[in-house]
């Protein structure tokens, strides 16, 4: 059937429906690739991902985080970024890489899922939401040769299995879950470190939380790239519970209290 | 030489529009009525998976009556029209205004051009936030486009249930309980069955959610509505 301002199409995915259709609106702006020479001439690339965001299991779910700072180089581009997005009522991501392109990824993907609920009429499982925004960071592959690399975190709640998932990714589009913790972005090793002498199993929502939130603390103090929370401007890192209930943000408030315990059981320790 | 046969424009068209009357009119009813807190979709619809209401964006719903696979289509065409729009510009730059003319123009063109018309009628129904007044559309297989108050209804003997509603509907938005048991009786009536809450889709655009507006009542929330 022919529809004028509507195209024919048979598929419930948008993201396939824009690279049909709108491919100038894809992150992975298809057939816009650089030359093959171009391309090697750049040799091997240090990717700017100046972010450190990471996603704990405990009790109810999952708690994902993320500090709030973007680079430019040796400049400090935005204070007050996000980097952890509600994807739908059971899942959400958080990135890591160029700013621009992970943005519009998470917005794309917001709409990926609402796009499929609404045409079939039920939600996709949890692993087909993980494998689906596997296929977006495989189609962001040209990209990532022009330095412009997405590299999210991807949590959900798993309504069948009555559990919180974590799945990390490569590049290439390569999905694996992770058991317990995960951190990405250039402090992701020292949060990693942290959350591994302090994680334990079924950790209550408090001490996620907590830990969730000395891990950003301690991959700002030894990276660059990662911003602590900003006690004079009163901005503090986006953390999110990820739950049966939904998605939960954490207030300013809550943040604060915690900040404020850590911060001066550390000050006690320089005296 | 086979001679072709002359028709005349008028004589085609009527029997064109004739096709897809008795076509729609095959199909059961569907009331959008306002309500206090936004939009009422009833549907007398015995299926309980294959929808006849459906949601289309934020404060948009959907709803078509008579052939499901032509609707089907006109209904994912819509979703996708409005998806895009959302993800292109900005979530309020999609309305009901221009989703409506969509539907129009494609189903004039076909009405005109192909064989065969589409035997449907639809609503496209957009809740209005802000103090903005909610919109009902009812678009005709011929695409034809009404810009309906208070209430539309199509599909099966559409114009009985009109006539029905048009003696008893309150000059003001009613509560929801009200506008359901008012179209449930609607339909009722003009069925000539007593409509069971399990033979019911029941959907809402409230706009005191959050977020999508649109929420399809369980038949619990249907049976308790009604028997309050």
């Amino acid at each position: 059937m022919k529809l004028p301002y509507l195209p024919d199409h048979d598929d419930s995915s948008f993201f396939d429906f824009l690279t049909k259709h709108y491919p100038g609106l894809t992150p992975g702006g298809h057939g816009q690739l650089p030359a093959v020479e171009q391309t090697r001439s750049v040799g091997p690339m240090a990717v700017p991902q100046a972010t450190t965001v990471l996603a704990i299991k405990y009790q109810a779910g999952v708690v994902i985080a993320g500090d709030r700072r973007a680079t430019e180089g040796f400049q400090i581009a935005d204070r007050r970024i996000e980097k952890v997005f509600k994807i739908d009522e059971w899942s959400a991501m958080a990135i890591a890489g160029a700013a621009g392109p992970c943005i519009e990824m998470a917005k794309l993907f917001q709409t990926e899922l609402e796009h499929y609920e609404k045409l079939e009429g039920m939600v996709l499982s949890c692993e087909g939401k993980a494998n689906k925004l596997g296929q977006m960071v495989k189609a962001n592959l040209p990209m990532v040769f022009q330095g412009l690399v997405v590299m999210p975190l991807y949590v959900g709640y798993d309504v069948k299995r009555e559990e919180g998932r974590i799945f990390k990714y490569d590049i290439t589009g390569g999905r694996y879950e992770e058991s317990d913790y995960h951190a990405i972005g250039s402090g992701g090793k020292d949060a990693r470190n942290t959350m591994r002498e302090h994680f334990r199993k079924n950790l209550s929502e408090a001490e996620a939380l907590k830990l969730a939130l000395l891990s950003l603390y301690n991959a700002a103090d030894d990276d660059v790239g990662t911003g602590g929370p900003d006690l004079i401007r009163g901005i503090y890192p986006t953390a999110k519970f990820v739950t049966a209930q939904g998605i939960a943000d954490v207030g300013d408030d809550q943040l604060k209290a915690v900040y404020d315990d850590m911060i001066t059981a550390r000050r006690s320790r320089e005296t | 030489m086979a001679m072709p046969y002359y028709v005349s424009p008028e004589q085609m068209m009527q029997d064109k529009a004739e096709y897809a009357r008795k076509g729609i009119a095959k199909g059961r009813s569907i009331i959008a009525m306002e309500y206090v807190d936004g939009i009422l979709l009833t549907a007398d619809n015995p299926s309980a998976s294959l929808h006849k209401v459906s949601e289309i964006y934020d404060n948009i719903a959907f709803a078509g009556a008579g052939k499901y696979s032509e609707f089907e289509n006109l209904r994912k065409a819509g979703i996708r029209h409005a998806d895009l729009k959302g993800f292109m510009y900005s979530r309020e730059d999609v309305t009901g205004r221009s989703l409506a003319n969509g539907y129009s123009q494609s189903l004039g063109t076909v009405f005109s051009q192909e064989m065969k018309p589409l035997e449907v009628e639809i609503l496209v129904v957009q809740a209005g936030a802000n103090n903005h007044p909610n919109e009902i559309y009812r678009i005709s297989f011929d695409g034809s486009i009404i810009d309906e108050e208070h209430f539309a209804v199509i599909g099966g003997r559409s114009e009985a249930v009109q006539a029905l509603l048009k003696d008893k509907s309150p000059s003001h938005a009613p509560l929801l309980n009200v506008a359901l048991k008012l179209c449930v009786e609607a339909l009722e009536q003009t069925a000539n069955q007593k409509l069971q809450p399990e033979g019911l889709e029941v959907a809402v655009l409230d706009r005191t959610r959050t977020g999508r507006k649109f929420r399809r009542l369980s038949v619990g929330d249907v049976r308790q509505i009604l028997s309050s």
